[in-house]
């Protein structure tokens, strides 16, 4: 597939600033009568303070509290009596909350948001609830199940050393237990404002209209200065290191296998073989790792490669990682599966076939745009790219964008992807089998 | 400041849209639908397959990519990948269904490919070998998981020697899988009478009918069309605990009579169930999860299936609190009769029932999933706009008639998964208790 064959989804995008630094971004779209509204807070789990790991996911939960002309659980009434749905969700660098409505919504939908970004209302009793059911999620997603939060929980703590970057964002249950009242007020300050923030409309809507809503909810939202994000930069690692642990649930050995890449927002154009890359090794039956490891060799029974912890190069930030994760059949040794990737590596790292690497494009393509079948999907990622880019439009050009990519640049890529810079992960099976 | 909620715009009229439907003289059922939007399309195939064996089902479905008499796995995939598309098979025990997408300008390849595979799969000795490990090693690290242990065990309670009562196999079973079972299978049952292919996206009606005609006209052969009996009714009985020891957490999950879609009282059931669990703004959240904080996503199902329907509640705990969240759950339950809801709660239920239509008829893969789920119950898209008008007329005394008939903890059946040595005792207080 080359460049000019890829297609670009054909909705038109238009961007302006409130005084108050909100950014916002329309996308009307008649397709269907319903509309998304999201707004992201250019604020993760990286930013949360020591001795708070979790703090910033529990953040997102009181959000749902209530807020100044809303009480609790009236957020969600209103968005279901309008026949919508919401949620929200929590990243390493960024924090979303949206909504999908029929589209006669919108200004409910515009209402509810600006109410929030003046300020969640949180009390004692509605935080030891939210408390309470965030654990109930870490035990549902993580402590009683098979490989729960494998790798994203504990693999940040083998590659980095900084709070920052290194601790579990979802949270320890003491960290989670110490939060107080004061320390949400001091999130919501530091974070949380309209400066700090983008509101994205996608759907079917009237841009002129959407505009003078957006202005009349949102424009008198407090002015308050953006924080200033730290660096997080940290060394590069210069030897291997291993850490392994026990799941006791576990069945089978499995493997998580990391490396620094380029920054993904400063050295777009150097990140960008790598999110090619994890596709040519891991997306399908003709893809390397598929046919050598799970077809050829049997040495694992399923592996997937990736760019960034939670698998969205467009939403994230560095320091960051590409990883390679394997579930290997019980018994197998995970140096020889190591030894495979590394010579799989180097095979990619002598040269790539332009046939082989168009087949990848036109599936990343594809992928691309099928985030943009709903329009849900379409603002979370104009907004998150407005966030990261500085411009909510290049969300339409990733894929053009990773068309551009060469087969030396990949090439090059999967060469600086050496045993020495890498950090491993091993889940060891527990005694179940 | 604004300060008063402002209400809502003028409602946007449910537009449906019409698949253009024909089906071929080899009795394949073709529904195509333009909607343009990205420049996608979204393929579904269903094909019956009631009382076959599960297992050899599975591992067809897993290897039917892994090769044909004139192409390799590779081969085939490079085909897919080539056009930005992928495809993918599973089976159940009514059907093996296949779904995929791809570029709208490949979808022509996309059509060949699975011609070929449909028509010449040949489920290699070598690559059926690897799928079949896969699966054994899938099943290993599934039968770990409390959902999966909880709805095998809630399976066979419900539904006995009914094939719905084993719906997962085993890693005996499809360890014992021959090869020529699965090309069997193959040519007993992947056949295009009775199947049904669904393709929406941004394409050409006409066109893509040319090419699904090129592609798939020739798929032949004689099929065994076996029917699947209805679901018993459900049988009350003393719950079982099932004892998963070391579990920080309890799966409750509660099961209780529903009707079909085609039941007069399908609608209030619809909105009964959303009362109760079914969506956030539920009784059920608002107690469980809101107030208590006993559990993550406490919700409530209606479960439709071509030969029966069931209602489905289940919330994850913590063990600690297993037995009064199950009290609590019961209490809801119970409440839905004796507390029946107020007008209020039923139009906030219904006008999200209504929004959800549309919400979920407002992409590609959403409409892709509507049609292939209403045909699989012989009911066509247009059904949603019927049904949302019978939403509108649902009645707070419906409602309360519907509840008082099967929500009921008396005839419901009781699954709790968790850690036995804990929780035990707290479920004694529930009545019998039957451990497995």
């Amino acid at each position: 597939m080359t460049v000019a064959t890829i297609p670009a989804p054909a909705f038109a995008i238009e961007r302006f600033k409130l005084a108050n630094g909100l950014r916002v971004v329309l996308a009307p779209d008649p397709g269907a009568p319903v509309v998304s509204v999201a707004v992201v807070y250019d604020v993760g789990m990286r930013s949360e303070p020591e001795g708070r790991t979790g703090f910033a996911h529990l953040f997102e939960h009181m959000m749902f509290q209530g807020s100044h002309n809303v009480g609790k659980a009236e957020h969600m009434r209103h968005v279901q009596s309008a026949g919508g749905t919401f949620n929200g969700s929590t990243h390493i660098d960024y924090t979303d909350y949206f909504n999908l409505l029929p589209s006669n919504g919108l200004e409910l939908a515009l209402f509810l948001e600006a109410d929030r970004m003046r300020g969640p209302a949180i009390t004692e009793e509605n935080l030891a609830n939210q408390v309470s059911v965030v654990k109930e999620e870490i035990r549902v997603n993580v402590l009683n199940r098979p490989y729960g939060g494998f790798p994203w929980i504990k693999l940040p703590a083998v590659m980095f050393d900084t709070f920052a970057n290194s601790h579990d964002g979802y949270g320890s249950f003491v960290d989670l237990d110490a939060a107080t009242v004061a320390d949400a007020q001091s999130f919501f300050d530091a974070y949380y404002a309209a400066s700090n923030a983008v509101l994205s409309v996608a759907g079917d809507f009237d841009p002129a209209e959407a505009r003078e809503l957006v202005e009349r909810h949102f424009g008198n939202v407090e002015a308050r200065p953006a924080p200033v994000h730290p660096p997080f930069d940290e060394p590069d690692l210069t030897a291997e290191r291993r850490e392994s642990y026990v799941d006791e649930r576990a069945t089978l050995p499995a493997i998580a296998v990391a490396w620094r890449v380029p920054d993904p927002v400063t050295e777009l154009d150097d990140f960008l073989p790598f999110v090619v890359l994890g596709e040519l090794l891991t997306d399908g039956d003709a893809s390397r790792l598929v046919e050598r490891l799970i077809h050829a060799d049997r040495t694992a029974t399923a592996v997937a490669a990736h760019t960034t912890f939670m698998a969205e190069p467009f939403a994230s930030r560095g320091p960051t990682t590409m990883i390679i994760q394997a579930f290997l059949p019980p018994g197998t040794a995970i140096d020889t599966v190591l030894g495979t990737i590394d010579e799989e590596l180097i095979r990619v790292g002598e040269g790539v076939e332009e046939a082989e690497l168009d087949r990848v494009k036109a599936r990343v393509a594809a992928q691309l745009l099928r985030g943009d079948d709903s329009v849900m999907g379409r603002s979370r990622r104009l907004a998150t790219a407005e966030i990261f880019h500085g411009d909510a439009a290049i969300a339409t050009r990733f894929a053009a964008l990773l068309g551009e990519v060469t087969a030396e640049s990949v090439a090059r890529a999967a060469a600086t992807l050496t045993p020495q810079r890498r950090a491993v992960l091993e889940v060891i099976p527990g005694g179940v089998q | 400041m604004s300060n008063v909620v402002p209400g809502l715009a003028p409602e946007v009229p449910l537009s449906l849209p019409v698949p253009v439907e024909r089906t071929l003289p080899n009795g394949l059922r073709v529904l195509l639908l333009r909607r343009p939007g990205v420049p996608l399309a979204e393929v579904r195939l269903s094909i019956p397959a009631a009382h076959t064996d599960l297992a050899v089902a599975d591992l067809l479905s897993a290897a039917l990519f892994a090769g044909t008499e004139t192409a390799s796995m590779t081969e085939i995939a490079q085909r897919l990948q080539g056009v930005g598309g992928a495809l993918g098979a599973g089976a159940d025990p009514d059907r093996i269904a296949l779904s995929g997408n791809s570029l709208a300008t490949g979808l022509p390849e996309l059509l060949e490919v699975l011609g070929d595979l449909l028509k010449a799969a040949d489920y290699p000795a070598g690559p059926l070998a690897v799928e079949q490990s896969r699966m054994i090693d899938g099943l290993s690290v599934a039968e770990q998981q409390p959902d999966f242990q909880v709805n095998r065990v809630l399976d066979e309670r419900l539904w006995g020697d009914h094939p719905y009562g084993h719906q997962q196999p085993t890693a005996a079973e499809v360890a014992a899988v021959e090869r020529e079972a699965v090309l069997a299978l193959h040519a007993s049952r992947i056949h295009p009478a009775g199947a049904r292919l669904i393709i929406v996206g941004d394409i050409d009606t006409e066109a893509t009918s040319a090419a699904v005609e090129k592609a798939l006209g020739d798929w032949n052969g004689r099929g065994e069309p076996r029917g699947m009996e209805p679901l018993p009714e459900p049988v009350p009985g003393p719950l079982i605990l099932v004892d998963r020891p070391g579990s920080v957490q309890s799966a409750l999950r509660v099961a209780y009579p529903a009707v079909a879609r085609t039941h007069p009282d399908n609608a209030a059931q619809h909105l009964a169930n959303l009362i109760f669990g079914g969506y956030f703004s539920s009784r059920l959240v608002m107690n469980l999860r809101e107030t208590k904080g006993y559990g993550y996503s406490p919700r409530s199902r209606v479960d439709h299936a071509p030969p029966g329907s069931i209602q489905l509640a289940a919330v994850d705990v913590a063990t600690e609190v297993t037995g009064p969240a199950l009290a609590e759950l019961h209490a809801e339950l119970r409440g839905m009769a004796e507390r029946p809801p107020t007008a209020d709660e039923l139009d906030l239920a219904r006008r999200y029932a209504l929004g959800s239509v549309k919400l979920a008829t407002a992409t590609q893969s959403g409409v892709a999933n509507y049609i292939s789920v209403l045909a699989a119950g012989g009911l066509p898209l247009a059904w949603l706009a019927e049904h949302s008008e019978r939403l509108r007329e649902v009645t707070p005394a419906d409602i309360q008639r519907v509840c008082a008939e099967r929500l009921d903890p008396d005839r419901a059946v009781t699954v709790v998964l968790g850690d036995g040595a804990e929780i035990r005792e707290s479920l004694a207080a529930f009545g019998e208790v039957e451990s497995r």
